[in-house]
């Protein structure tokens, strides 16, 4: 870990926040760097992904296991990607892994329904949905193998100003 | 080919080349692991070809690898969406090692990316490719930037040595962007060591920004459309702090520390002052008339006892010591005219950066995919505002699907002329509600001139009409606007922000006019305006103040115990962040004849911060309708340059240009214009020190002479009629582009039959040969 006095101050703010999810489970002292992962559970309960619908999926994507539990490297890199000062680039790359619920690095249909699912909370008719769908991996696929790979979300996504986080 | 890859940790056993597949296919049986690492290096070659596919995501350890490629191991018969038909193994194993599907995965891909990157960002700040270099294909190609060629060595460690050593070329902020977007945990950006200061810098910056917590919670609450108002109250107060320092350090305390010499007797102080200006305040460092117009020396006052001092214009007669000297006339002109210039330089360049984010050259087609994925507001954490906007979002969606699904309704040219009868009322109604008040204000600051008495309390009556006319005549706009019952809300907002607009520059124009056209007649009008200025703001603030309590406030109890309604009203950002730019516009047009006033637009601004957010909190709910955050964020960014800031200069400009200043008071009395200072500073200079002749005359010939201003306004056009075109050509190769990713797709699909018709061909004699041998 990086060793300079802000660097500590951000970090120990950090392993606060960390250790305040599970104080049985996370040690004060983690200069030994001990390989302890808090569980999916405890994590989704932190107020800044309370009410995200995708909260799991986020979770899941920064933990080393791939199901969602963090250690204190992932818990940091998590934070430092969603925070507000973080490039652009770097949160449409997770965006995509986010989307991509069956890891295949593709957004394809049935990843584009769960998500629509997720953002509507079941509002809309199964029928909406997969119009919603069609039209668009019609609209975003460039190279015509309907689905969207990254290429093809990144383009998508660099039109759209409102991308925020 | 099934035993050909293994983990693929090792990089090598994963990339294939068509070409030489297809040629090895049809000459033997199969391709052992040996020939597919010779391959990786042709297909290294190719794959780099098409950006598409390189910048593919991938932050995976080679655990998540191995076990995805289990998974596909014993799910052999996924089908392809290529097409519909079932893919041999085989087949799809060199379908899920294509360089798109697995570039970037592994840490050493992410490093030789990122290699690539700060190859290709070294180069580009040397020189750009020519076109020269350029590969004489029949479609454009970014071969030329040199993304081939830097990869042969394929040893992880090496990588990470050369990436190392690109970073530490290239210039810090180069480094620092690479850093940040580089898709690595923080532990192994920590291993590219000396580079760790960016990471605690970060979160320095960031945890002494001003009001955070606040901000926080308010964006939780109402998400970032609201947060954007109160963003947009903190850069103006950046900006009046920036002024106010200037200001302060090079006229108040100068002028403060030497008072001038034949000041009157002030006024008692009584509560009046702080709304009037006037009284208390007349005679002080606050206003114009304040000031000396000679050159401040700190000797003097001590050798003849601060009598007799001469005060004509420039040079003090009896004071041998020149080097505490403070010429107030031309600290007050350049003061006044560096600090607009850095101003207007600060506008421009957030103007132009907010602009390149929120306004992209391609025009966008896909507006639904975009409603599923950019639309969500992560900000928002209270779960009642998350439940509304997914409402919300549900509600865009299927209004998206209707439109895109359903042909528009055609309108009768009945209702045709209907509508564009409403529409005619409407903006009839507005156009004339505004020039009523203007000329009213016309009138009525005439008369109010002409009438002056000595009651001080009289004089607010003018600005709390002004005050008065702002408040209501929006609503009048906004009733106008429920009557025309636009379709899209995106319209409604802009024609609501154009009338408002409309109004207040008309109300400042003639406002403008009354104080410079009229009243520069007076002695000593500068202070008379500055008081007016004063005066002008402290009323928009006590207005704005009761608009917030009755409109918000009130309205909410009223709601909510009167009718009973769950609904409270909704924070008005538009009319919101007009109302500061309004109030920006008088503290730039003031800062000539008040330079205290961005100190009054400080005090001004941190109270109306709390007093907002403190509202907001208790009686607004978060809006129903779609706001496009920086679309908006962009408008109120150039509404704050071009109207408010350019016309303020203007006003200035025009002032110091033309106008006499008063014979009477203030720095720049007995001389024609304010602009007569530095003409005469430097007619000094050239009498102290004549080899500066040849600045004097290149100075009078410059800044005197139109055609230098001509030449300047020309080079400035054909400037930016170079980068329109510029813009265009970049479009044009945008969708070059795009064609050729299409092509490429084809490509790969035309590839992908070929090759599994060239393996069925194979296999088919071997199974009539076993088939054969068989049969008895």
């Amino acid at each position: 870990m990086p060793s300079n006095m802000s660097c500590v101050l951000c970090c120990s703010r950090l392993h606060g926040r960390y250790r305040e999810l599970a104080p049985h489970l996370v040690p004060l002292d983690y200069t030994n760097n001990p390989d302890i992962r808090v569980p999916l559970t405890l994590i989704i309960t932190m107020p800044e992904l309370k009410e995200n619908p995708f909260r799991d999926r986020i979770v899941e994507t920064f933990s080393e296991d791939g199901h969602g539990n963090l250690t204190f490297n992932d818990f940091v890199d998590m934070f430092s990607v969603l925070c507000e000062t973080s490039p652009r680039e770097l949160k449409t790359i997770y965006a995509f892994k986010i989307y991509d619920f069956n890891r295949d690095n593709f957004i394809c249909k049935e990843d584009l329904e769960k998500t629509l699912n997720k953002l509507t909370k079941g509002e809309l008719t199964p029928e909406e949905v997969t119009l919603v769908c069609d039209k668009a991996i019609e609209e975003a696929d460039l190279d015509g193998d309907n689905k969207l790979s990254f290429a093809d979300f990144e383009n998508m996504i660099s039109k759209a100003p409102d991308f925020l986080r | 080919m099934e035993a050909g890859l293994e983990s693929p940790v090792d990089e090598e056993g994963v990339h294939d080349s068509f070409n030489q597949l297809i040629a090895e296919q049809s000459q033997n049986g199969g391709l052992d692991a040996l020939e597919l690492q010779e391959l990786q290096r042709e297909l290294d070659e190719e794959g780099r070809d098409n950006v598409a596919y390189l910048s593919s995501p991938g932050h995976d350890y080679g655990r998540r690898q191995e076990r995805w490629e289990a998974e596909r191991e014993d799910d052999g018969r996924q089908t392809d969406s290529l097409a519909g038909e079932r893919w041999s193994s085989a087949t799809l194993k060199i379908l899920s090692s294509m360089p798109s599907r697995t570039i970037g995965r592994s840490r050493g891909a992410i490093i030789s990316q990122y290699y690539n990157r700060t190859m290709q960002l070294r180069r580009r700040r040397q020189s750009r490719p020519s076109i020269r270099d350029f590969s004489r294909s029949a479609r454009p190609s970014i071969r030329g930037y040199g993304m081939e060629g830097d990869t042969t060595d394929s040893e992880g460690a090496e990588k990470r040595e050369h990436l190392v050593n690109n970073l530490q070329n290239l210039s810090v902020s180069d480094r620092v962007r690479m850093l940040r977007g580089m898709p690595l945990s923080v532990a192994e950006k920590s291993e590219l060591r000396y580079m760790q200061s960016w990471y605690s810098w970060l979160s320095f910056i960031h945890s002494l920004q001003l009001w955070q917590v606040a901000l926080k919670r308010v964006s939780g609450r109402f998400g970032t459309g609201v947060l954007s108002y109160f963003l947009f109250l903190k850069t103006l107060l950046f900006f009046n702090l920036f002024l106010f320092l200037v200001t302060g350090a090079f006229l108040v305390l100068p002028q403060a520390v030497h008072p001038p010499l034949f000041s009157q007797g002030r006024p008692s102080f009584s509560g009046l002052e702080l709304l009037t200006g006037a009284g208390y305040f007349s005679d002080s460092v606050m206003y114009y008339g304040y000031y000396s117009n000679y050159t401040l020396r700190k000797s003097c006052r001590v050798d003849t006892g601060g009598q007799n001092m001469s005060i004509s214009n420039g040079t003090g007669m009896d004071c041998p010591s020149k080097r505490h000297s403070y010429n107030m006339p031309m600290a007050y002109f350049f003061t006044i005219g560096v600090s607009f210039f850095i101003t207007g330089i600060i506008l421009v360049y957030s103007m132009s950066k907010s602009f390149g984010q929120s306004f992209r050259i391609d025009k966008s087609h896909s507006i639904l995919a975009m409603k599923v994925f950019c639309s969500w507001d992560f900000k928002v954490l209270k779960k009642s505002s998350v439940k509304l906007m997914s409402e919300n979002i549900c509600t865009q969606l299927k209004e998206l699907l209707a439109e895109v699904n359903h042909k528009h309704v055609k309108n009768t040219v009945c209702q045709k002329l209907w509508r564009l009868t409403v529409h005619g009322i409407a903006w009839t109604i507005c156009i004339a509600s505004t020039t009523g008040c203007v000329i009213g204000i016309y009138y009525f600051s005439e008369h109010m001139h002409q009438v002056r008495q000595d009651e001080e309390a009289s004089m607010l009556a003018l600005p709390v009409v002004v005050s008065v006319i702002n408040l209501l005549l929006p609503g009048l706009f906004n009733a106008a606007a429920w009557m025309e019952d636009y379709d899209s809300p995106s319209v409604r907002t802009y024609v609501a922000i154009g009338r408002n607009l409309m109004l207040k520059v008309s109300v400042l124009g003639v406002l403008c006019y009354h104080w410079l056209g009229r009243v520069a007649a007076d002695p000593c009008w500068e202070d008379f305006v500055g008081q007016e200025l004063y005066r002008f703001l402290i009323m928009d603030f006590i207005f704005t103040l009761l608009d917030t309590l009755f409109g918000e406030f009130l309205w909410r109890l009223f709601s909510e115990k009167g009718l009973k309604r769950r609904r409270r009203p909704v924070f008005d950002i538009a009319r919101n962040v007009l109302d500061l730019i309004y109030g920006q516009t008088l503290a730039w047009l003031g800062v000539l004849f008040t330079p205290l006033l961005p100190a009054v637009q400080i005090l001004k601004l941190l109270l109306l911060f709390y007093i907002k957010k403190g509202s907001v909190m208790m009686n607004c709910q978060a809006p129903r309708k779609p706001y496009r955050v920086s679309q908006m964020t962009t408008i109120f960014i150039t509404l704050l340059c071009i109207p408010s800031f350019i016309g303020a200069s203007v006003c200035v400009t025009y002032t110091m240009w033309s106008i006499t200043p008063s014979s009477s008071c203030g720095p720049f009395r007995q001389l024609k214009t304010m602009f007569q200072a530095g003409k005469r500073w430097v007619e000094e200079l050239e009498k102290d020190n004549p080899s500066l002749s040849m600045l004097a005359r290149a100075h009078a010939y410059l800044v005197e002479n139109p055609f230098f201003l001509f030449v300047g306004a020309g080079i400035f056009l054909i400037v930016i009629y170079f980068h329109s075109q510029v813009v265009d050509g970049q479009r044009k190769i945008i969708s070059l582009l795009q064609e050729q990713i299409e092509n490429e797709g084809e490509d790969k699909k035309f590839l992908i039959t070929r090759l599994q018709s060239i393996h069925e061909q194979k296999r088919t004699p071997t199974r009539r040969l076993t088939k054969e041998s068989v049969k008895p």
